[in-house]
């Protein structure tokens, strides 16, 4: 039954993942998204619907798990922190090559190294740039309320099966650990083992009856044979693409100046238009929602109609090249961020737009595309 | 109706739950809410402060830089956010271990002695509830069913029949709230 | 007799291995791993198991087991089998689920994942080929390269002062109240294939008793990477790394021998 409840950021997504009816969490504890294993260890979900929860030795022992269970076509999720992802991500890459569904959650603090344990959005690169070896894209869903937190463990899993692909769920500390109303949905049912032989007999290892074998890897020593695998990949992140972007356009309809940003940023942001437009000044948000696939068609449209474009990131700069690369030099795009754990406000992104893009912005501007004509 | 807070004070004077219990209620009258903690190591033992906002409306930033209304519980959290309350805005503090009392002329200044009275109630951990019924008297933006509701709700089966308890901090944080600077806001 | 005639099936008296596919082996001729293979293979079908049976292939010589053998297999990246096969075990528990890697693999980037999986007591069969060295990448040092031997990474010998001694992984895990059944053994002559063959086939009838791993290391030899040929390469096996892997069983019933 649905159910309406205040829970922190971490405890809706474990939550949101029992009732999406997932058979298996592997995980290891890392601030700041440790409430993820011990609101599931504490739940006990193998009672409510049978789903495995597993303390695995490390980050490493953990992706790898959700390999295995992958591979024998079942529903399964890790989570993390920054320095946790970067160990997962040979396993990452590796579930990306396989072709295998799989759900991988990073509460993001600040980095590089140990780093910090406050919010932070410096992973943008690592998320939809590869990260891992190889060619291989992640679908990126970027959560911004508790809500999506629990929502979208869901929609990744949907994604997941649908590509067979592995899909990043990128949240930061700040929604990790704040609380927010969350209506959480109906328990879905966890597919029964003769369900999932049925559902995926074509390629998931569940041992071999009359048909073929089936063998995961994601290993091909032929280079013809490697190359036709990238291909395979690189048309699903094209259908993705057409597919399943997601993105939400908030006042933006009259706007003339426009913020670009994701997940906690794009709340902190949406307060700067409110602000924004007590003084007069006509802002609007685009908040991405998937970070790959990304809104580039949308921000090339509405560089047509603002002056100027603001990316505000918990980063030293990181989606603004992104955004720079979508418009196309149409628009002066700066970038506005604080690091090391710090939060900016409200008030700070709204100086950096009237700073860096109404004052500066145009100047700046016309200078690049004067030095990059010449 | 939005209502932006800042609760802050010495980690373990149920700064977070209370706030916790404040954004239930918040829940229980069909209001958006939001709850955002400091966390890390300055939670074990130093300061810790949570921003709640109750609002009509879908909740834009978590995070804040000023605030419609600071409830301050030390003289480090004093220092920190008395500054950030909102031209017009609130502050309510407890004036147990604070040397330098708030100074500002523009917003409105009220004591609540939680720790007195709590311990005199013979429970200090009921503190940040006697603290809450200040907040309440003088911002009643959540009705008196709706706290009981938040409670039961924020607070696990076992500790229920404390309730009663917290309902009676509650009620003697609204009788003794004092304002300071200026008396027609009570 | 006619030749038509001897060659009907109900004259046979030996064949392939029915779940070994017709893929020509690439393991090096002389290397113990093709017996290896066959022996696990001969275990499943006889105990009548192929449909419930999931293997896992590790990184290294091994890497491309699922080539050869005719059963479902998920492939792990290097030294993580035990995770992988931590997690299928978990989430079908009727399943015989097996791990085969390499001493690379198993015991030197798997460490962590083998002794856990060993630790928390998963069941499922690990079966270990030891052959002290790196055979895929050519020949480079091994957790369990012996002392004196030399390799492309120990020009002049394992030197003990600076790395280390020889890992003894299988008494190490048999210490831990997770693994049931810990053996030694080796596929080099007719006796020891069929003693190697017979733990397994314990191993695998242990996965219905549900106490935890069971460990079979196979002592192989590597006669590509140890320079020698195969014969040469068995003599120098039993000389040499039998005294300090000597065969046989060291936990049987979940009791250290």
């Amino acid at each position: 039954m649905s159910e309406l409840r205040l829970m922190k950021g971490n405890e809706a997504l474990a939550e949101g993942a029992i009732r999406a009816g997932a058979d298996a969490y592997f995980g290891y504890p890392i601030t700041p998204q440790s409430e993820v294993i011990e609101y599931l260890m504490t739940e006990r979900p193998e009672k409510r619907t049978g789903m495995i929860v597993l303390q695995a030795e490390s980050e490493i022992a953990a992706i790898n798990m959700v390999y295995g269970a992958a591979s024998t076509g079942k529903k399964v999720m890790t989570s993390s922190s920054s320095p946790g992802i970067s160990l997962k991500l040979e396993g990452i890459s590796y579930l990306a090559g396989a072709e295998l569904p799989a759900v991988i959650v990073n509460v993001v603090r600040g980095g590089p190294g140990l780093g910090t344990i406050q919010p932070s959005q410096a992973d943008y690169f690592q998320s939809v740039k590869g990260g891992g070896h190889g060619d291989y894209k992640l679908y990126v869903l970027a959560p911004a309320s508790v809500q999506e937190m629990s929502d979208f463990v869901e929609d990744a899993f949907d994604i997941a099966f649908k590509y067979r692909a592995p899909v990043l769920i990128l949240s930061d500390g700040l929604i990790g650990q704040m609380m927010e109303k969350v209506m959480l949905k109906d328990q879905k049912e966890r597919l029964t083992d003769k369900e999932i032989i049925k559902r995926y007999d074509r390629w998931a290892v569940t041992g071999k009856t009359n048909r073929k074998r089936n063998i995961i890897t994601s290993l091909d020593l032929e280079s013809e044979k490697m190359e036709a695998r990238v291909h395979r990949l690189m048309k699903k992140y094209e259908q993705m693409e057409k597919e399943d972007l997601r993105f939400e356009k908030i006042e933006c309809d009259d706007a003339e100046y426009l913020f670009v940003a994701y997940g906690s940023s794009a709340r902190i942001s949406q307060k700067a238009v409110q602000l924004a437009r007590m003084k007069g000044i006509k802002a609007g948000l685009l908040r991405p929602i998937t970070l790959f696939p990304y809104p580039k068609k949308v921000l090339f449209e509405l560089a047509n109609q603002v002056k100027g474009i603001l990316s505000v990131e918990l980063n030293a700069g990181q989606m603004v090249e992104d955004v720079r690369l979508a418009v196309e030099h149409k628009v002066p795009v700066e970038h506005f961020g604080r690091t090391g754990g710090i939060i900016h406000t409200p008030e700070e992104v709204l100086e950096a737009l009237e700073q860096k893009i109404i004052k500066n912005g145009s100047i700046r501007h016309h200078k690049a595309r004067a030095s990059s004509i010449l | 109706m939005t209502e932006e807070i800042i609760i802050a004070g010495f980690g373990g004077q149920g700064v977070l739950s209370m706030g916790k219990i404040l954004a239930y209620s918040g829940i229980m009258q069909d209001k958006e809410v939001s709850w955002m903690p400091s966390y890390g190591p300055e939670m074990r033992g130093g300061t810790a402060n949570v921003t709640v906002i109750l609002s009509d409306d879908r909740i834009s930033s978590p995070y804040l830089k000023v605030y419609d209304t600071a409830i301050i519980l030390n003289q480090q959290s004093m220092d920190k956010f008395e500054e950030t309350v909102k031209h017009g805005g609130i502050l309510i503090y407890d004036p147990n271990g604070i040397s330098h009392h708030p100074t500002r002329k523009d917003i409105k200044i009220y004591q609540i002695k939680g720790t007195k009275l709590a311990t005199e109630m013979g429970n200090k951990k009921i503190f940040n509830m006697v603290v809450l019924g200040a907040f309440l008297k003088i911002k009643p933006i959540v009705k008196h069913e709706n706290i009981i509701k938040g409670l039961k709700k924020s607070l696990s089966e076992r500790y229920h029949h404390l309730i009663p308890l917290n309902i009676e901090a509650i009620t003697m944080g609204m009788n003794s709230v004092t304002p300071i600077n200026n008396e027609q806001y009570v | 007799m006619e030749v038509l005639d001897i060659i009907k099936p109900e004259h046979q008296v030996f064949c392939k291995t029915k779940l070994m596919t017709d893929t020509a082996l690439s393991y090096c001729p002389g290397c113990g791993h093709g017996t290896a293979h066959n022996l696990t293979m001969e275990v499943v079908d006889e105990l009548g198991i192929v449909e419930d049976t999931i293997g896992v292939a590790p990184v290294g010589c091994s890497v491309l087991a699922y080539d050869f053998m005719n059963i479902d297999m998920t492939q792990a990246a290097h030294g993580r089998a035990p995770a992988l096969a931590t997690a299928i075990s978990r989430l079908w528990p009727k399943k015989y689920v097996f791990t085969y890697q390499g001493d690379g693999d198993l015991a030197a980037i798997g460490t962590a994942e083998t002794i856990h999986a060993c630790n928390r007591g998963e069941n499922i069969v690990i079966i270990f080929v030891n052959n002290g060295i790196y055979g895929m990448t050519g020949g480079q040092m091994a957790p369990t390269t012996l002392p004196g031997m030399k390799t492309s990474t120990s020009p002049y010998g394992r030197e003990i002062e600076t790395m280390g001694s020889p890992l003894k992984m299988t008494e190490l895990v048999a210490n831990l109240p997770g693994t049931y059944y810990v053996t030694r053994q080796s596929v080099h002559t007719h006796k020891n294939v069929r003693k190697a063959k017979k733990a397994i086939k314990k191993a695998f009838e242990n996965i219905r008793l549900k106490k935890g791993v069971s460990f079979v290391e196979i002592v192989s030899n590597c006669n590509s990477g140890w320079k020698m040929n195969p014969l040469e390469s068995n003599q120098w096996m039993e000389e040499n790394m039998f005294p300090y892997f000597p065969l046989g069983d060291i936990k049987v019933a979940g009791k250290l021998k």
